[in-house]
């Protein structure tokens, strides 16, 4: 409580702050003692959680820009919600310029952490684990960054969320990074963002390994200017466990990287083995929706050259088995609805629906041999992912 | 004009016999620690009580009632405004008093009727310089102090309807998750549609065209359904779900002056409800009370589905029943 006095005169005398470090260690009043340094806290300060297990019964909550709240590693420090008794989620950040790293959250009662309009945030080897594995009744998120700008999430690993395990939303200037997401419905979610780069990451066991999404009646749409490069999509083959209301719940177990309603996207150096239903989709909204301002349809995505194991072997879709045997036995790789633009470069194969229109299932589609013309220019990356600046502070 | 604080006073007065800590003389409210910089350790630091523990307001402290209140888990709510002598109140775009810098709102929560009734908690939102503060303070067991409490605190209590629940007291930063606003702390409640006509003629000589337009919710019977599950919703979920606030990135607004009939939820996708949705589809589904997620909501307990996030620990039969019929009244689409 020293403190306070400190911050007022400081506050008083507008004299530039000296960086200061709270430590925190496990055991009793963790919780209080952890919550009331994260509201002291000053810009600049560090908050430094000492090895081993809190047990945390609210959700905690940072408001202060510039902190950095720091573990002993994802493995070492553990924030503890399995007894949680309110709030949304487990950690909520508002403020700007915060750097999370090296601690885990595990079983959060709802989210795990969500930021919400701190603008370039850096999560770095930050674990969130539902340690039952796969429950519809586990959060729905485990990494939340939304209505952001400058968004660097490096080098996490992200388990068991009932929607997605990296969720960025309504946000641009993003990179996901170097980071593993294993059994949730979603691995990694891009949606209503734009300036996105998704690279060298990990999406396994998931039902959908890694989606890109633009959905209607938000604040902010419009989502483009995405490159999903470089990542191990593997084996994305977890029943669907989303709760039914959620857009995820439509995603078919087997599915790779997915593209819906978006502008833009670049998709390319990936390897892609064993996502049953398709490897590769690019779609249009399916829902009917009440949005002027909403384009439901892909438009100029590029398929680049990928690393494809194998396609549509055990696709989750209506009349599968007449599907497969009129391709030969298996779907081709990439799947397309025949709605919006898009462009495939190099010589991997493809089906289309053949939709002419929004909102129509499959009952009205013409399945077809993929014809995509190659890209006429090269991918415009300029302004896609998140502020170099956010790289200093990892290390 | 502040016919009632003196009347409040004087009665307070002759009833002075006690002594303690929480009782003294009429106070001064202290402008210097209400504008100042430090964030005071006591409540009493304020002098906004002359009976702190009977929550008797000193001179220039307004006491208030909204309306149709926020839900508490049933807790009493004792409402107070102080406003510096000589300052005039505005009004703001959506009738939000505005109170200058100086101004204080207090908010006391107890449990218990007559001698049993106990303060728990008493927050303040301070208007500064430098925009709106929001400090949660803990009364202690003898109920003589009321002490800052940044980091909030969890209390074993029980609800007028007999329920045992750990009750919340929210943190610092809690308390910006509802009354943030585009980044800043805001008073919520004190909007001149959910406050007494009369009250805001008497006291700052005011009359908004729409004061008072929102149900007495103890007379809300005699309200139309939508008004009262509309002014219900507004008071208890809009502060969060509305543009600029802490659930704006789910597109649902229910403020009271939002029409638009995707924004307040019917026939609306959750976008981010996660297992809140349960098995269902759309927030409001005209005519079908038991197919809307904003109910399925309400009418939990368990942290991750329950709403509203803060603030409660029980469900609200009263409100979540003017809810359901406002939805079951609703045309089929």
């Amino acid at each position: 409580m020293i403190r306070i006095a400190i911050s007022a005169a400081l506050l008083a005398s507008a004299a530039p702050v000296l960086a200061e470090t709270h430590s925190i260690e496990p055991g009793d009043g963790a919780q209080e003692r952890l919550q009331e340094a994260l509201i002291l806290a000053e810009p600049g300060d560090e908050i430094v959680l000492a090895a081993g297990r809190y047990h945390i019964t609210d959700g905690l909550s940072l408001d202060v820009d510039g902190v950095t709240v720091r573990g002993a590693g994802m493995d070492g420090t553990v924030l503890d919600f399995t007894g949680q008794q309110g709030a949304g989620e487990g950690l909520l950040v508002t403020s700007d310029n915060v750097t999370l790293r090296d601690f885990a959250v595990e079983n959060p009662k709802g989210d795990g952490i969500k930021s919400k309009g701190a603008d370039n945030i850096v999560y770095h080897r930050i674990r969130v684990t539902w340690t039952r594995g796969p429950h519809e009744e586990n959060g729905a998120y485990a990494i939340y960054p939304v209505e952001s700008t400058g968004v660097l999430v490096d080098g996490v690993k992200v388990t068991g969320a009932s929607d997605a395990g990296i969720y960025v939303g309504q946000s641009s200037k993003i990179t996901v990074r170097n980071s593993i997401a294993e059994a949730n419905v979603a691995g990694i979610e891009i949606e209503n963002s734009r300036d996105a780069l998704v690279e060298h990451n990990i999406a396994t066991r998931n039902t959908g390994g890694i989606l890109i999404f633009d959905l209607p009646n938000l604040p902010v749409m419009g989502g483009g200017n995405v490159i999903v490069r470089n990542n191990l999509v593997v084996a994305n083959d977890t029943p669907n466990f989303a709760p039914p209301g959620n857009i995820v719940a439509g995603v078919r177990r087997g599915t790779g990287i997915m593209v819906m309603a978006n502008d833009n996207v670049l998709v390319e150096g990936n390897l892609l083995s064993g996502n049953p239903t398709a490897p590769i989709m690019v779609i249009a909204y399916v829902q009917p929706y009440d949005d002027e301002r909403y384009n439901p349809l892909p438009r100029e995505v590029v398929v680049g050259e990928n690393t494809i194991e194998d396609g549509g072997y055990d696709p989750q879709l209506d009349g599968a088995d007449m599907l497969k045997a009129a391709f030969g036995g298996e779907l081709p790789p990439i799947m397309w609805d025949g709605l919006g633009s898009l462009y495939v470069s190099g010589d991997t194969p493809g089906w289309t629906l053949g939709l002419t229109e929004q909102g129509k299932g499959l009952g009205d589609a013409q399945p077809a041999p993929l014809a995509a013309p190659a890209p006429a220019a090269d991918f415009d990356e300029t302004g896609i992912g998140a502020p170099a600046e956010l790289d200093e502070r990892l290390g | 004009m502040k016919l009632g604080g003196l009347l409040l006073a004087a009665a307070a007065l002759s009833l002075a016999t006690a002594s303690g800590e929480a009782r003294r003389a009429m106070p001064d409210v202290a402008d210097d620690v209400i504008t100042g910089d430090r964030l005071p350790r006591t409540l009493e630091e304020y002098g906004f009580f002359i009976h702190a523990d009977a929550q008797v307001p000193t001179l220039g402290v307004v006491p208030y009632r909204l309306n149709t209140p926020l839900y508490s888990d049933g807790a009493e709510k004792l409402r107070f405004v102080y406003v510096p002598e000589g300052q005039e109140v505005g009004l703001g775009e959506d009738g939000l008093l505005q109170f200058p810098v100086g101004s204080a709102i207090i908010k006391t929560f107890a449990f218990g009727e007559g001698e049993e009734r106990r303060l728990i908690e008493t927050r303040v939102l301070l208007h500064r310089a430098d925009g709106w503060l929001a400090l949660p303070y803990l009364w202690n067991e003898e109920q003589t102090e009321a002490r800052l409490a940044v980091a909030g605190a969890r209390i074993d209590l029980s609800t007028p309807k007999g329920e045992a629940i750990s009750y919340r007291v929210p943190n610092k930063n809690q308390c910006k998750e509802c009354h943030g606003l585009d980044g800043a702390v805001t008073p919520i409640g004190p909007k001149a549609r959910n406050l007494s006509a009369v009250w805001l003629k008497e006291h700052f000589g005011m009359a908004p065209k729409d004061a008072g337009v929102m149900p007495v919710w103890e007379e809300r019977a005699s309200a139309s359904a939508e008004d009262a599950a509309r002014a219900y919703l507004d008071v208890n979920c809009a502060h969060c779900h509305r543009p600029g606030a802490t659930a704006s990135n789910s597109g649902l607004d229910l403020r009271w002056e939002q029409h638009d009939p995707i924004a307040i939820g019917i026939m609306k996708r959750p976008v981010a409800a996660g297992r809140g949705a349960g098995d269902l589809l759309f927030d409001v589904v005209p005519g079908k009370p038991e197919e809307s997620i904003l109910l399925h909501r309400m009418l939990s307990n368990d942290p991750g589905v329950a709403m509203p996030e803060l603030g409660k620990s029980t469900i609200d039969e009263e409100g979540t029943e003017a809810v359901r019929k406002w939805i079951a009244g609703m045309p089929d689409s």
